[in-house]
Formats: C-alpha cells, sequence, structure tokens
C-alpha cells in the first residue's frame, strides 16, 4: 500500500550530509515505499535542513522491527541514570 | 516491416496553470497516427522506473508523457529528493495535479502523429491521481493501478486533498480499467469493491481485475513487490484496454 501518513517534528541538532555537517531543522517521518531498502514498506526518517535546497537532508529507510528497537534504545539511553543527572531531558 | 524506433528525454511541459515543470516524453518516431498516455508516478517519485514504463508505450506505439508532479518541491533533484521534499511539503494538491496532466494532455494532443485520444495512467498514488483527473478533465480511458486513498474517511482529507476521489466518481469521463492486488492493504479488496459499487451506480464503463499472491506495486520491477505473473497478466489487460479506446 502506500500511505499518506506523514509526522513532521521540530528537532534542533545537526546532520551529517554528503557535503558535510549542516543544522537540521526538522525530522519527517512517515511509513510507506522505501527509495532504497529491499524490503516493501519501511519507517522512513528524512531529517531536513531549513533551507531551499532538496539535497540537505540525512535519509534512514528501517525495517518496521528495527525502527522499534531503535526508538525503544533512544528512550531507554535518555533515560538513562548518566543521561538524566545532566537535567538536559 | 514496420519502424519500432522510439526517441525519449527531457522536456519542458507547460502546466494547465501556465507554470513550467519538468516532463519526460516518449514516442513512436515513425508512426503516422498514434494514441498517447499521461504516466503519474508514484509516491516515490518521479523516477528511472517510470520513465521506463513511458518508453514502453512508446515501444508499443504510444506517446507518453510522465509529469514531474513533485518539480515545484525540488526543481532539478533526485528523485528521492523531490519526493521527500513533497512529502515534507504535505504532498501534492489534487488541483495541481489536474493542471500538471492537463498539461500533459495539451503538449501530448499537439504532437506530430498523435490522433488526439489520450490516455492517464497511474500507480500507487498516482493510481488515485489518475482516478481524480479521470473525473475533471477529458480523458479517453484511465487505468488505476493499485490507487491507494481513492476512498477516504473525512479524516483523511487534508487542504491538498479535500474530497475523497470516489465521491467524484459520477463525473467520471471515460472508461476506466482497475488493476489490483488481493494482498494490497490499500487499495484491500474491501475497498475496490466500494469502487466497484459506486461506479456501477453511477452506470460506469469499468474493468476491474484483483490478481491473486499480489500485493501493492506488483508492476514494480525493481522491488520485492514485483509479482511477474500479475504484472504479465497487467500488461495484456492494459493493452487490450488502450487498443480499444486509444487507437484509430
Amino acid at each position: 500500500m502506500c500511505t499518506y501518513l506523514t509526522s513532521t517534528e521540530k528537532v534542533a541538532g545537526t546532520g551529517l550530509g554528503a557535503r558535510g555537517w549542516f543544522p537540521i531543522e526538522r525530522a519527517v517521518v512517515y511509513f510507506d515505499h522505501p527509495q532504497e531498502a529491499p524490503v516493501e514498506h519501511a519507517l522512513c526518517i528524512d531529517f531536513r535542513a531549513g533551507g531551499d535546497d532538496p539535497s540537505q537532508r540525512v535519509a534512514v529507510e528501517l525495517d518496521a522491527r528495527s525502527a522499534r528497537t531503535l526508538a525503544e534504545s533512544i528512550l531507554a539511553t535518555l533515560a538513562h541514570d548518566e543521561v538524566v543527572a545532566l537535567g538536559v531531558n | 516491416m514496420s519502424s519500432d524506433k522510439i526517441e525519449a528525454g527531457t522536456i519542458t511541459l507547460v502546466s494547465g496553470k501556465g507554470d513550467e515543470i519538468e516532463a519526460y516524453h516518449a514516442r513512436p518516431v515513425d508512426a503516422e497516427s498514434y494514441g498517447s498516455v499521461v504516466v503519474i508516478h508514484h509516491m516515490p517519485g518521479y523516477d528511472s522506473s517510470t520513465k521506463e514504463i513511458a518508453r514502453r508505450f512508446a515501444a508499443h506505439g504510444y506517446g507518453a508523457v510522465v509529469p514531474n508532479l513533485f518539480h515545484r518541491y525540488a526543481p532539478g533533484a533526485s528523485a528521492g529528493d523531490g519526493a521527500a521534499a513533497a512529502r515534507a511539503a504535505g504532498g501534492v494538491p489534487d488541483a495541481q495535479c489536474i493542471e500538471d496532466v492537463s498539461g500533459a494532455m495539451t503538449f501530448l494532443k499537439a504532437q506530430p502523429g498523435a490522433n488526439g485520444k489520450v490516455g492517464v495512467i497511474g500507480y500507487c498514488s498516482g493510481g488515485r491521481q489518475t482516478y481524480l483527473v479521470a473525473c475533471n478533465l477529458d480523458v479517453d480511458a484511465a487505468v488505476v493501478c493499485y490507487g491507494g486513498g481513492v476512498v477516504a474517511t473525512p479524516d483523511q482529507l487534508t487542504p491538498e486533498r479535500p474530497v475523497a476521489v470516489i465521491d467524484m466518481t459520477k463525473d467520471l469521463r471515460c472508461p476506466m480499467l482497475g488493476l489490483f492486488g488481493v494482498n494490497d492493504a490499500n487499495p484491500s479488496p474491501e475497498h475496490t469493491a466500494r469502487m466497484e459499487e459506486e461506479l456501477k451506480a453511477h452506470g460506469k464503463t469499468y474493468r476491474f481485475h484483483t490478481y491473486d499472491d499480489a500485493g501493492h506495486a506488483f508492476f514494480w520491477v525493481e522491488r520485492p513487490s514485483y509479482n511477474a505473473e500479475a504484472s504479465r497478466q497487467g500488461w495484456h489487460e492494459i493493452w487490450d484496454f488502450y487498443g480499444e479506446h486509444l487507437e484509430g
């Protein structure tokens, strides 16, 4: 199937693209046909810069299980005592 | 021996609203009279697979144009960057899609040897857009390949896609061929049954085929979803359908 399910989050950080590091302002998350990954559907994330250059992005395409594992890993890392102690959450 | 010579390449297309977009044009070089097809690309973009489909139509004696529906979001970008930019912007508005296909139809009709008949075919999101334009433009024959989202609930409507396409069925202006996979979730067999119900209710001419063991995107040769048998049968249906409605 093709989906229009897309969520866009404002994010602050940097991404490493073909021409080096650049600030990223948005993460576009969707579940649909990937461009490259050898699966019918993938959880796709585009970390996008704020300007007009459409190639200023970092794209990942993950199978659903990998995406879930990654999400849990991110949350677990942020919940770790050492991270919580930094007071950054 | 008849000529099988074709010519294909990038062109600039004038949209129905007057601005310019990139497009890919393929045509039979020596044909004296031929029908034409607008090929609407899928959600992953204006890519090499879709251009290959245009060349396939030309090799079978049809003129074909693929308008880059994502051009405005990322002029000159790769298919992947264009698709990502369009998605980040909320997707292609239906009204804009109609204008771009209208421009493609005008271009095709103006080509030397074109017989004035123009069909539309689209895949995936392009299948939905094919249904859309066939209800809004004077298309001669429409082929919907696993178009998801034709049947839409109110919460799925957006400013870009404000009306469920199935609710436009009464305005369908041409015969329709629908090609689907039984294992597809969008459109599911329930969705295609709903489309048939609506087409019948309005007395429209249509043929639907749902292939066993096939899911979504069974024509897409470069992906795991490709289904050789469904694709083979589907192409036969397309040649028969367009032969009936676009030739002469």
